[in-house]
C-alpha cells in the first residue's frame, strides 16, 4: 500500500518537475553544452569542420585581433561592475535603509523607485538614447540651466560612453536592490534594534553595527545578480551604442563581442562561430565560478542570530 | 427508374468530385524571405504580377527586420526546415559565407540570362571560392553627396567641381546659419561610407584599388593618407558634437532642411522623398582637387535573390527569379524605389535621379573595404570603422588610421604579406 502511494507521489512529482526540466534542458543546459561542443570545432562559414580541440579558445587569448577585443571587452565589463556595485548597491542600501525608517511619504518613494525596474530594458534603452543625443533633453536641459559648459555627446565620447549607459542601467535598476535591502532590513528583529537603542547606540552605530552584519544574506544576493548583470551586459550597449561598441569599441562588452563574433555584423564583419562559442563558455565559466567565490565570500560574514 | 437514376446522379456526383482537383492545375507554394519590411508592399504587387503570369505557383513572402536577417536566415537554412526557397542575400563577403556553407544554389548553368549583367553586378554574387555566381543582381548602390537644391538657389551657390569649392559650398551654409553637412560619426559604418563619397577623388579611384588588391601598394601610400586626411576636414561642418550624431539624426537633419549636404548612398533617395516630397534634393559626386581630377563615386552592388540548395521546388523557385532578372521588374525597382537596378537593359527615364546617378557612375569604383576586403576577420569595414572614429575626434592622426587598417587586413592577406 505504502509503495503504491509513495509510487503516485513520484509520478505526481514527476508530472509536475518535467515541463520545468524540458524547458531548463532545451534552453538553457543543452545551448551550453552546445556552445562546448562547437567551440572545439573549427568552422568554415556556417558549417561546422574537424575538430581542432582548445584551438579557438588558443585563438581567443593570444590571436589578433581576438585577445585586444576580449581584454578590452572584459575590461569594460570590469567597469560595469565595479560601478554598479558601488553606485547601484550603495544607493540601494542607502535608499532601502531611509525608506524602512517610514519616513513622510516612504510608500510613494518606494514605488517611484522601483517603477522603472519594471520597465523594459529595450524601451528604456531606446528612450535614453533619444534623450542623451547631442540635441537631446539632456543636454538641453542642461543648457537651460545654464550650464553649456556640461554638454556632452554622451554616447558618442569615448571616454565618458560606458559610464553613461552604466548611469542609465543604474537609473532602471536601482528600485530592486532597494526593494531587497529595505525588506531585509524590515525582518531585522526589533528586539535588536530596541535593545541596541536601549544602549545608546545613535544612527550609524545602529546601521553598520547592527543592520549590515543582519543583512549579509541580502547583499549576497545583490552581489551575486550585480556580478551575473555585469557578465552578461549585451541589450543596454546593443539599444544606446550598437553592436560593434561604438565608438571604436569603447562600449564594446563581452555579450556585445560574442553576438559579433559567433552571429557577424551585418555592417562590418562574417560570423565566426568556434570563436564565438569558445567566448560563450568563457562567459559561462567566468559567470559560474566568480559567483560562486562571491557567495562562499560573504556566507564567511553572515551572522546567526 | 427512380432508383436507376439517383444511382446515376451519385456515381457522376462521385466521379466529378474525384476528377475536378485532378485536373486543376497544382498549385506549388515557395517561401520568399527579404530583409525589406519597408518594401512588403512592394514585393507584394510584384508578387501578384507574377502569380498572375504563372497560376501554378503561389509565392509567400515574409520579410524580417534587417539586422536580425542573417542571424534567423543561417538558422533556418542549417536547420533545413523552414528555410526559405528563395531569399535574399548579401553581397560579397555575406554571401560568401552563404555559399562556402553550401545553401544556395549556383545559377551559372540554370540562369545563362546572367553573363549580360555588368562584372561589376555579378562580383557581389560570385563566390571567391570557387568563381560560381550564387545570386541575381538586383541593386547597385553609389556613395554620393546630396544637396539641398533651394538652399543652393537661396545662397546663390553652384555645384562644386573643386574640392576648394566644395569647402567654400559649406562654410557659405555654414555662415548662413544652416548645418553645412549632416554626417555623424556615431556609428562606425557612416564614416566608411563618409569616406566612400569622398575618399576614392583623392586616392585616385579604379588605379589605387587595382593596385591595393594586388598588394603593389599598401593603405600607407600617401595617396591614400591624404584621401583619409580628407574627411578629417570636413569635420568643422559637421553637426555640433557630431561624434554623437547618430545615422536616424543626419537623416532627419537633411529631410527637414536643418542640414544643406548629406555624403551617403544612393539608397537614401527613395526614404528621402517618401519622407518628405517637398524635399529638393540633387546629387554630385564629391569633387577632387582641381576641376579636372575626375570625380569618382564608390560603387557596389547591394543585394541579390538567391535559391536555397535545399529547396524541393527549385524549377517554381527558378521560374520566381526569373522574373526577378527581368527589365520590367528592375523597372519597378527604379520607379517604385528609386534604386539603380542592376539588371541590363532597363528603361530609367522614369526618375531622373536614378539617371543622373548613373551619370556619376561614368566615374565609378568599387567601395574599396566592402568590394575588396570584407572576407576575413578583421575585415578591412571593421578596421577602418573603428579606426575612422578616432580620427574624427582626433584621437588619432590619418597615419595612425591607415597604419591600424593596415596591419590589420595585414594579418591574413597574401598580397600584403610579400
Amino acid at each position: 500500500m505504502t509503495k503504491a502511494r509513495n509510487w503516485k507521489k513520484a509520478a505526481w512529482v514527476t508530472f509536475f518537475v518535467l515541463p520545468g526540466a524540458a524547458i531548463v534542458f532545451v534552453f538553457i543546459l543543452m545551448p551550453l553544452f552546445m556552445s562546448l561542443f562547437n567551440s572545439f570545432f573549427s568552422w568554415n562559414q556556417l558549417i561546422r569542420g574537424e575538430f581542432i580541440g582548445l584551438e579557438n579558445f588558443k585563438k581567443l587569448f593570444t590571436g589578433y585581433p581576438y585577445q585586444e577585443r576580449f581584454a578590452n571587452a572584459l575590461g569594460n565589463n570590469v567597469k560595469w561592475f565595479v560601478v554598479t556595485m558601488l553606485v547601484q548597491n550603495t544607493l540601494g542600501i542607502l535608499f532601502g535603509y531611509v525608506l524602512s525608517r517610514g519616513i513622510a511619504g516612504h510608500g510613494t518613494y518606494r514605488r517611484i523607485f522601483f517603477i522603472p525596474v519594471l520597465f523594459s530594458i529595450i524601451a528604456v534603452g531606446f528612450l535614453w538614447g533619444l534623450y542623451l543625443k547631442p540635441k537631446g533633453m539632456v543636454n538641453s536641459l542642461l543648457s537651460l540651466m545654464g550650464r553649456q559648459d556640461l554638454t556632452r555627446a554622451w554616447l558618442g565620447d569615448g571616454s565618458i560612453a560606458t559610464y553613461t549607459i552604466i548611469a542609465v542601467n543604474i537609473w532602471r535598476w536601482v528600485g530592486f536592490p532597494t526593494l531587497v535591502f529595505m525588506s531585509a532590513i524590515d525582518n531585522v528583529p526589533a528586539e535588536c534594534t530596541e535593545a541596541a537603542y536601549l544602549d545608546g547606540v545613535n544612527e550609524w552605530q545602529m546601521f553598520f553595527r547592527i543592520v549590515l552584519p543582519l543583512i549579509v544574506p541580502s547583499i549576497t544576493i545583490i552581489s551575486v545578480l550585480t556580478i551575473i548583470g555585469s557578465l552578461n551586459v549585451f541589450e543596454q550597449v546593443y539599444t544606446m551604442a550598437g553592436l560593434d561598441g561604438p565608438p571604436n569599441y569603447a562600449t564594446d562588452t563581452i555579450g556585445t563581442l560574442f553576438y559579433r563574433t559567433a552571429f557577424g555584423s551585418v555592417d562590418s564583419g562574417a560570423p565566426e562561430i568556434g570563436i564565438g562559442s569558445a567566448i560563450a563558455v568563457i562567459i559561462y565559466l567566468m559567470t559560474f565560478g566568480i559567483s560562486l567565490c562571491s557567495i562562499l565570500f560573504t556566507k564567511s560574514k553572515e551572522v546567526e542570530l | 427508374m427512380k432508383k436507376f437514376l439517383g444511382i446515376c446522379l451519385t456515381l457522376c456526383l462521385l466521379l466529378s468530385a474525384l476528377t475536378i482537383p485532378a485536373l486543376a492545375e497544382e498549385v506549388t507554394e515557395i517561401s520568399f524571405w527579404t530583409w525589406r519590411p519597408e518594401d512588403t508592399a512592394f514585393y507584394d504587387a510584384v508578387i501578384a504580377d507574377f502569380e498572375a503570369a504563372n497560376p501554378d505557383i503561389k509565392v509567400v513572402q515574409n520579410a524580417i527586420k534587417n539586422t536580425e536577417y542573417n542571424t534567423i536566415l543561417s538558422a533556418a537554412l542549417a536547420a533545413g526546415d523552414g528555410a526559405p526557397d528563395v531569399f535574399m542575400s548579401r553581397a560579397y563577403g555575406g554571401l560568401q559565407t552563404f555559399a562556402d556553407s553550401g545553401y544556395m544554389l549556383a545559377l551559372d548553368e540554370l540562369m545563362p540570362e546572367l553573363a549580360d549583367f555588368s562584372d561589376s553586378a555579378r562580383g557581389g554574387a560570385t563566390s571567391i571560392t570557387d568563381g560560381k555566381i550564387y545570386g541575381v543582381p538586383a541593386v547597385s548602390q553609389t556613395m554620393l553627396c546630396f544637396y539641398n537644391t533651394k538652399i543652393y538657389e537661396e545662397l546663390g551657390l553652384s555645384v562644386p567641381t573643386t574640392w576648394d569649392a566644395f569647402l567654400a559650398n559649406l562654410e557659405a551654409c555654414k555662415a548662413a546659419g544652416y548645418e553645412a553637412l549632416a554626417n555623424g560619426t556615431k556609428e562606425g559604418w557612416c564614416c566608411e561610407f563618409l569616406f566612400g563619397g569622398v575618399g576614392p577623388s583623392f586616392y585616385g579611384g579604379n588605379d589605387f584599388y587595382d593596385k591595393v588588391i594586388t598588394g603593389e601598394t599598401t593603405f600607407m601610400d600617401p595617396v591614400f593618407v591624404d584621401s583619409v586626411q580628407k574627411i578629417k576636414d570636413l569635420a568643422p561642418y559637421m553637426p555640433d558634437m557630431f561624434e554623437g550624431v547618430a545615422y536616424t539624426d543626419m537623416q532627419a537633419n537633411f529631410i527637414n532642411e536643418i542640414s544643406a549636404h548629406f555624403v551617403g548612398g544612393s539608397y537614401e533617395a527613395g526614404y528621402f522623398s517618401a519622407e518628405n516630397p517637398d524635399l529638393s534634393y540633387d546629387v554630385f559626386a564629391v569633387p577632387g582637387l582641381t576641376a579636372d581630377d575626375p570625380a569618382y563615386v564608390s560603387v557596389y552592388a547591394d543585394m541579390n535573390f538567391s535559391i536555397s540548395a535545399t529547396t524541393k521546388k527549385q524549377d517554381a523557385a527558378l521560374r520566381f527569379i526569373k522574373y526577378l532578372a527581368t527589365p520590367e521588374f528592375g523597372e519597378r525597382i527604379v520607379s517604385e524605389l528609386a534604386m539603380v537596378s542592376a539588371i541590363p537593359g532597363v528603361d530609367v527615364s522614369a526618375n531622373p535621379f536614378i539617371a543622373k546617378v548613373l551619370e556619376l557612375q561614368e566615374n565609378a569604383t568599387p567601395y574599396i573595404f566592402l568590394v575588396g576586403f570584407r572576407y576575413e576577420q578583421p575585415t578591412g569595414s571593421s578596421l577602418f570603422q573603428s579606426a575612422a572614429q578616432d580620427l574624427m575626434v582626433d584621437k588619432a592622426s590619418a597615419e595612425e588610421t591607415c597604419q591600424v587598417v593596415q596591419d590589420g587586413i595585414a594579418a591574413y592577406y597574401e598580397p600584403f604579406q610579400k
